[in-house]
């Protein structure tokens, strides 16, 4: 039953007050975004912070499959096989004052 | 001049040993007139060690940490260390150390303190902190 094993999503620090405090979670999904969509389900309010209105992720949100940016390929249609790891990670960035 | 809040006024207190304060002071003027960047990472909100980060914005008016390096020091090299990030820096090499509003928009690590470099006196780097909490600037007086 491989189709239904989960797929581990590493949570940053700054998002664990959606997941109890984890750093980990499992969810079941055979994309990026059904990914999302599962972790949004489980763990309310969490998705707003990684995704626009129209699906896409924000800007300053990066998301990596296995250590790949998924800006570089596909983006939230990047398909998962079971035993991947999504790992979500917030910018650090900012400006001068223009 | 300083702008915003005094140290003086401020209520919380961040250790910033004198080796560290010199090691970003360092990189900003090695990184100038780019912005540099880096993550300090600790545990219980004291400093251990300075991760000096690839700044991956364009032009010199900002800074975004490589997320790829970002998301290894996250998930794997801090972990094994058993520290976190519990401060964030980055330089202003020509305007004053303290926050602008891009910084205050982007601040989406609330938990850490933001250390920002100014370069504006290249005689007199100055460095200060805040914490950055729903759009909110407060300032956080350094110690050694």
């Amino acid at each position: 039953m491989q189709n239904d094993t989960g797929i581990t999503v590493l949570i940053p620090t700054p998002l664990r007050r959606f997941t109890d405090g984890n750093a980990k979670v499992t969810v079941v999904g055979s994309s990026v975004a059904e990914v999302l969509n599962a972790l949004e389900s489980t763990h309310p309010g969490i998705g707003e912070r990684l995704r626009d209105d129209s699906g896409q992720l924000r800007r300053f949100v990066n998301v990596f499959v296995n250590g790949q940016n998924v800006r570089d390929g596909d983006g939230v249609d990047t398909r998962l096989s079971a035993g991947d790891e999504v790992g979500i990670i917030p910018a650090m960035a900012g400006g001068t004052s223009v | 001049m300083k702008t915003g809040g005094s140290p003086e006024a401020a209520t919380e207190h961040f250790r910033l040993p004198t080796e560290m304060r010199a090691a970003i002071i360092a990189h900003a003027v090695r990184e100038a007139p780019r912005e540099c960047c880096g993550i300090i990472a600790g545990r219980h909100g004291l400093p251990m060690r300075l991760y000096e980060t690839r700044n991956v914005a364009v032009g010199n008016r900002f800074y975004e940490i490589d997320p790829a390096q970002l998301i290894d020091l996250e998930f794997r090299e801090l972990p094994e260390q058993e520290t976190e990030i519990v401060a964030i820096y980055h330089s202003h090499p020509e305007s004053p150390a303290y926050p602008s509003a891009t910084d205050v928009e982007l601040a989406f690590w609330p938990d850490a303190v933001f250390l920002i470099c100014s370069l504006a006196d290249r005689d007199r780097p100055e460095i200060r902190g805040f914490r950055i909490r729903d759009g909110a600037i407060d300032e956080v007086a350094l110690a050694l």
